[in-house]
């Protein structure tokens, strides 16, 4: 591309993309870099080596998580940002236990570094798995602030207080603000962490309240924060095609034509490369073809001349109506592994006053998530430098080094906000990718997917097929439990991500005979984590099936559901991670009663109710909804009852919820990712549907914030939407869906 | 090329005469703020004003809009930095999860109130079903609207 340097027209601003100069402004504050310190809980040696090094930066930094300045707090927030809520839900716990003002915070993302632990967003881990390590950060930059006042004031630290980024001296009427304390606090012993008096929950001042998102201003503003928006000078953008059927590679190319078009500026084959054996979450580099050009369109562009010819001989050939098929027949029997077994099945069956069998199924499904796949790397002096919108920074790191032959030590990673994650960030194929293309380059490149390369190359969630046999006595109790899961496999032995059921799953642990078999189908196109693996689709076939059981008994499903969980204890004593019967009921019934269950809901309006458990939470949901006679589907409302204990950011956590159930009701109502010869049928929103707001029900969320460890939210709201619906649809209609999405058994 | 964005003009070259508004916003001017979400005019991430009607940037080339008063998210508040009153309900409500789609859908809502200072809640849902989002924040986005209608509104 020509630049110019002078404006041609009067008052027009003529452009040359970004200049550098206020590129290094910009990334300078941002960066990070300078603010080396101390790590909560690293060794003495350690944290006298980082303490020295730059003593003298600012802000000055109490620990890996707390820097202050004349101009306020600044806490970092560890972990990804994809919509999840923690760039704002982790600094509170920190503000929390700082007694700081929130309006004082400024949340910085943290870069990638060892000091800040895993930085992992997935499994709906965060807040718990950072809900002490936090605490202790802000309580220790607490203790620190108080001392050094202490020391000032020539008092007892104990008679200060802590308040609003103040330290208060009630007897002598004295306080210094946190900012004016930050450089003689830094100086102060870092005190034991163990011995830290954490807050009572009753103590609470910010935590559970409504805080709105650390970014909001950003985001409604149009400024730089996604992966997507990453710019620096000398930017080069990339498209990279592979085959449309997994596993296939390049035999030839036109690469001479597609170089000579406006705007490209390189175009090569690169060769598949294959992670050594064992790695988790670790990918392989698929063949395909680089087209490097000045800007994104004229690589996007390029494709429509570029013509390759692809060597199929080990691509996927994967056939979703096969596997339909075949998972039909084989649903008549058992499957040919043995999974769990427990009591006496034939005995339950033979003697059981009703049995039912049913057959549910479930398409593969896209991530789907609204920023497409992208990441920016620059290769210089044998360092590689990588921006992109990740869930697992430190494994996408890991998995470069180890395809690209690389030390690890030689790669930074920087995580940028994710337009959407939902487990499909957690998996690095973007990064590896980029880093192929610009070892090739001598200028940072950024790759770019299509909608249509993210929905062709996902890693999907995988579909599946499970034939359901319950058994009732006399009573209309559930006495025996059968389920012959037909899932797929990637290497012939193990289940893919999401396909497999246990004996802990609802309602296992409640049937006093059961028997769960699986059958695993060769599968070559690769899946992944979809939010809530497993729980996702499981929950549906369960949840429905316990209904058709409770209807055949001639029962209340509200009452047979709360039977079934019986006394409250933890399914598994001492393990806060377990259900929790208790907590499971208390959820059933508030959902219930919110939702008015066994009242007198407006005409051709019905209730189905659904319970699950993952990822530690109990969420109960209860959807009304009436079916218009050409079979639309309508959810009038969703009520939810969630038990994830005390909750960090109200506004956060209801907007999860509400988020989980409309995601729920849009993936259960039309998405379906078809398969044949290896090819995903479906590659963008014309074919896959996401909800739009017209169909978006109400959603009421009730939390019970129960004085269990805080556990995470991005997940577990959304496996009982569906079986919700469909209760409700039979509750409305008389007719079950067995089939997601629903669309393919006929509705809309 | 020449472009006219939110009150300034803009010359480039660009290699392409059929680059689409979108990417030109991106990759030349770092107007980054309008998204790439489908590249098809399905999602509606990549919505702007053209004289004041709401557009597909993704599918509408550059090359067309030349002359006519393009307006994008960086450009929809004051000079002063005083927020359009959806922007202010956006963040009054919490509106957003991952936040991708939500320039888009401030900047069609935008049009919506432009044309209808007090849209019902059907009319909200009407105009805003080009837009998608996958976090599911619709609830709030509804809200949001009505409320910024509700309100003071100069739009």
């Amino acid at each position: 591309m020509k630049r110019k340097d002078q404006p041609t027209v009067a008052g027009a601003v003529t452009v040359t993309k970004i200049d550098r100069r206020t590129f290094l402004r910009v990334t300078g504050v941002a960066g990070g870099g300078l603010m080396l310190g101390v790590t909560v809980g690293c060794s003495p040696e350690e944290s006298a080596k980082v303490r020295s090094a730059d003593v003298a930066a600012e802000p000055i930094e109490l620990n890996a998580y707390v820097q202050i300045s004349a101009d306020g707090i600044f806490i970092q927030s560890p972990n990804p940002e994809i919509g999840q809520g923690v760039d704002t839900a982790l600094p509170m716990i920190v503000a929390e236990e700082l007694d700081a003002a929130w309006s004082d915070v400024t949340v910085v993302q943290a870069e990638t570094h060892p000091r800040f632990d895993r930085q992992m967003s997935g499994g709906s881990r965060s807040i718990p798995s950072r809900w002490l390590p936090l605490r202790q950060a802000g309580a220790a930059a607490r203790h620190m602030l108080v001392a050094a006042a202490a020391l000032q004031w020539e008092v007892d630290p104990a008679e200060c207080e802590t308040r609003d980024s103040m330290v208060i001296h009630a007897p002598s009427n004295r306080s210094l603000s946190y900012m004016e304390l930050a450089n003689s606090a830094a100086v102060q012993p870092l005190p034991e962490l163990d011995g830290l008096k954490l807050k009572d929950r009753s103590e609470f001042r910010l935590l559970g309240k409504r805080v709105g998102g650390a970014k909001n201003h950003t985001l409604v503003t149009g400024g730089a924060l996604f992966g997507i928006d990453h710019r620096m000078p000398d930017l080069l953008y990339a498209t990279y095609v592979k085959c449309p059927a997994v596993g296939g590679r390049v035999k030839a190319a036109n690469l001479e034509a597609v170089k000579a078009l406006p705007g490209v500026v390189d175009a090569f084959v690169q060769d598949e490369i294959k992670p050594p054996p064992g790695g988790f979450l670790t990918v392989p580099l698929a063949a395909g073809v680089a087209i490097v050009a000045e800007d994104t369109w004229s690589a996007f562009r390029a494709r429509r001349v570029l013509d390759v010819e692809w060597d199929e001989a080990d691509a996927a050939k994967d056939s979703w109506s096969a596997a339909r098929a075949q998972a039909q027949e084989l649903s008549a029997g058992a499957g040919n592994e043995a999974v769990a077994d427990k009591g006496d099945v034939e005995g339950a069956f033979d003697n059981a006053d009703k049995t039912l069998k049913s057959f549910y199924e479930y398409a593969f499904v896209s991530h789907a998530q609204m920023e497409p796949q992208n990441s920016t790397a620059w290769m210089r002096d044998g360092k590689l430098e990588i921006w992109s919108p990740t869930q697992a920074p430190q494994f996408g790191a890991d998995s470069v080094a180890n395809l690209l032959d690389m030390d690890v030590a030689d790669i930074t990673v920087h995580a940028l906000r994710s337009g959407g994650g939902f487990g499909r960030r957690a998996i690095n194929d973007p990064m590896v990718e980029v880093a192929a293309i610009a070892r090739r380059l001598n200028r940072p490149v950024k790759l770019t997917w299509t909608r249509e390369d993210d929905m062709a190359h996902d890693y999907y969630r995988a579909g599946g097929f499970h034939s359901l046999e319950g058994a009732l006595d006399g009573d209309g109790k559930l006495v025996g439990w059968r389920n012959h899961l037909i899932s797929f496999t990637h290497d012939g032995t193990n289940p893919v991500i999401g396909g497999n059921i246990d004996a802990n799953i609802d309602p296992g642990p409640f049937v006093p005979n059961l028997n769960l078999t699986q059958t695993l189908l060769p599968w070559q196109t690769p899946c992944g984590p979809w939010r809530a693996p497993r729980s996702n689709v499981v929950a549906f076939a369960h949840q429905c099936f316990l209904h058709e059981l409770s209807h055949a008994a001639g029962r209340d499903h509200l009452e047979f559901m709360l039977e079934l969980m019986g006394e409250p204890q933890w399914l598994e004593e001492g393990n806060s991670w377990s259900l929790h019967t208790g907590r499971a009921a208390g959820v059933i019934r508030l959902a219930a009663e919110k939702a008015g269950w066994g009242k007198t809901l407006p005409e051709g309006h019905a209730l189905g109710l659904a319970f699950y458990f993952s990822h530690a939470g109990h969420i109960a949901e209860a959807a009304e909804v009436s079916v218009s006679d050409d079979r639309t589907v309508h959810v009038h409302r969703v009520t939810a009852a969630v038990d994830v204990g005390p909750i960090v950011n109200l506004s956060g956590a209801e907007n999860q919820v509400q988020g989980s159930v409309i995601d729920g009701f849009s993936t259960m109502l039309g998405q379906q990712v078809t398969f044949e010869n290896g090819r995903a049928l479906e590659t963008n929103f014309d074919t896959y549907p996401l909800l739009r707001i017209p169909r978006a029900p109400d959603v009421d969320v009730h939390f019970i914030q129960s004085d269990f460890p805080p556990t995470g939210l991005g997940e577990p709201a959304l496996p009982p939407l569906a079986p919700a619906v469909g209760n409700a649809i039979f509750a409305a209609t008389g007719e079950r869906v067995r089939r997601m999405p629903i669309a393919k058994a006929g509705y809309s | 090329m020449r472009l006219n964005v939110n009150g300034k003009d803009y010359d480039m070259d660009v290699p392409n005469a059929d680059t689409p508004l979108l990417w030109v916003l991106r990759d030349y001017l770092g107007l980054v703020g309008t998204k790439f979400g489908c590249g098809i005019a399905q999602c509606g991430a990549c919505t702007v004003h053209v004289d004041g009607n709401a557009m597909f940037s993704c599918s509408t080339p550059a090359a067309v809009v030349e002359g006519r008063s393009i307006t994008t998210i960086e450009g929809l508040a004051d000079e002063d930095g005083t927020l359009h009153p959806l922007q202010q309900a956006w963040i009054d409500h919490d509106v957003p999860q991952c936040g991708y789609c939500q320039a888009g859908q401030i900047m069609r809502a935008a049009v919506l109130l432009e044309e209808n200072p007090n849209p019902t809640r059907d009319q909200v849902d009407a105009a805003l079903s080009p837009n998608l989002c996958r976090c599911g924040t619709y609830n709030r986005i509804r809200t949001a609207v009505l409320a910024a209608a509700g309100g003071d509104i100069e739009a």
